[in-house]
């Protein structure tokens, strides 16, 4: 297992649209720092980038790289290798190559200018989100043959959890106003990893205030120790759930 | 050594394969031989265990192949079209297949490298490679563990002719060590001199599997690839 890593880690680092995103990283992290003086400022720009861009970048890319590994695929199942260590190389390398870009292009330039807790907090998220949307790209790519229909389902994954989700916690809430509706916000939220981590770092940042009521009982449940464990095992489950999935469905596939 | 049962398998609503057993043992050159879309391929890859079949088993050396990896050790396969990490050169490729195969050095068959004149270009990246050369790549792969049985989708399209000879003598040059080797074509008249059985396959189905004489002699043909003429004719 560690050869097929080693050689799909040693194709994918010379990919140009890696090292583009790591430069494309790295250029908006570091001018937005030299625009703002203030590091939490600086912080908070790039907060939409590790929300927004990042999975989408991380899902699209995943899931391409996977539809162009096909005949790859093909030529590795019939070598005498088991097809669980293929697949589940095939994640560690996407993971490990979209975490050093993700790593050198946006951590390193938040540890020299923010290196406080916000800081590190953002950048754990940032890898976290990263291993779960490629998980996700693993299992869109595996569950539907055709290249164009799985770019576009990754895409509407994306779509879903970066602005459909919002979209109908928003709408639940206006509905359900007259109740008190904390306590199944912090359920709602465990649904969907990008609002995780905006609440891991929105709690960190202090302008939790701005929340209301809802705040107090999210830093009371997500800003305790365990609240923060039980989060980061929730994030760890949005990555381990869908590569499971993906798996069995590859145990079984025709190639 | 390879034993297919009642192998079918089906693509929503395709039957790619229907029923299909087949007994291939030591020795034998077989030509698996089958109009388009008649389930040539989808049956290697059943033996290959890429594609895995609805009903039915295939056994490999008395053993099934379902569950089963290491098998795969014993086979060499060139696919019909081989598509490989474009960043990687040719070097790069061979090391990796060598490295994940772990085989010692001694053990390795690296002549068809020398006689398609890989070695002079072991630097090129697989991306700029034309389709012949990724061809002869492919079948350098497929030969360079000495496996017991050569699985080779279409091995001469895409090859000139001088390649085709070379591969060919490989082929009978292995198949004189007593190994079973198993090819598709369509390009007949390639295999004529060195294939000893037929498989003929239509439509997801076996029509027949014959020995060469067994099949000369009920058409009446010298040649292989009138003789499967005839039979294709007779079967409208």
């Amino acid at each position: 297992m560690k050869k097929i890593i080693k050689y799909v880690l040693l194709d994918l680092l010379r990919n140009r649209i890696i090292i583009a995103f790591t430069l494309f990283l790295a250029v908006i992290s570091f001018s937005v720092f030299n625009l703002e003086d203030n590091p939490s400022k600086g912080i908070l720009s790039l907060l939409n980038l590790v929300l927004i861009i990042v999975p989408l970048v991380s899902i699209v890319f995943s899931t391409i790289y996977v539809y162009n590994a096909a005949e790859f695929i093909e030529l590795l199942v019939s070598q005498p290798l088991r097809r669980v260590n293929i697949w589940l190389s095939i994640f560690t390398g996407l993971a490990a190559s979209m975490c050093v870009a993700f790593l050198v292009g946006c951590g390193v330039p938040v540890l020299i200018y923010a290196p406080t807790d916000v800081g590190l907090m953002m950048t754990a998220m940032g890898l976290l989100l990263t291993i779960v949307f490629v998980a996700i790209a693993l299992l869109a790519s595996v569950l539907t043959r055709d290249k164009a229909k799985g770019i576009g389902v990754a895409i509407l994954l994306w779509f879903y959890f970066t602005l459909i989700f919002d979209g109908i916690v928003l709408f639940l809430l206006f509905q359900f106003m007259d109740y008190p509706m904390e306590k199944p916000m912090v359920v709602f939220s465990c649904l969907n990893p990008v609002d995780l981590a905006r609440i891991l770092i929105l709690l960190k940042l202090d302008i939790s205030a701005l929340m209301g009521a809802t705040s107090a009982i999210f830093s009371d449940f997500f800003g305790s120790k365990w609240g923060m464990m039980a989060t980061v095992l929730i994030m760890i489950a949005w990555a381990l759930l869908p590569l499971w999935w993906s798996v069995r469905k590859f145990n079984r596939k025709d190639l | 050594m390879i034993i297919a049962t009642n192998v079918t398998k089906k693509f929503s609503k395709l039957t790619a394969l229907d029923d299909v057993s087949v007994t291939c043992t030591k020795g034998q050159t077989i030509s698996l031989i089958g109009p388009n879309g008649s389930g040539k391929t989808t049956f290697i890859k059943c033996l290959l265990g890429m594609v895995v079949p609805d009903s039915g088993f295939i056994t490999f050396n008395k053993q099934n192949i379902a569950h089963n990896w290491q098998y795969r050790s014993a086979i060499g396969y060139m696919p019909q079209i081989g598509r490989y990490p474009e960043n990687m050169t040719i070097a790069q490729v061979l090391d990796m297949m060598k490295d994940i195969r772990k085989r010692s050095a001694g053990a390795l068959d690296e002549e068809l490298i020398h006689s398609f004149r890989l070695d002079g270009m072991m630097h090129k990246r697989m991306g700029t490679l034309s389709g012949g050369t990724r061809q002869k790549v492919s079948a350098s792969l497929a030969f360079l563990f000495n496996p017991d049985v050569l699985i080779l989708d279409e091995p001469t399209a895409g090859l000139d002719p001088l390649s085709t000879e070379i591969l060919k003598e490989k082929i009978m040059k292995e198949k004189q060590q007593g190994k079973l080797a198993m090819i598709t074509s369509h390009i007949l008249s390639d295999l004529d001199d060195i294939v000893t059985e037929v498989i003929y396959m239509e439509e997801g189905k076996l029509r027949f599997h014959k020995s060469l004489g067994q099949l000369q002699e009920d058409t009446g043909e010298k040649k292989l690839s009138r003789a499967i003429a005839q039979v294709m004719s007779a079967g409208n």
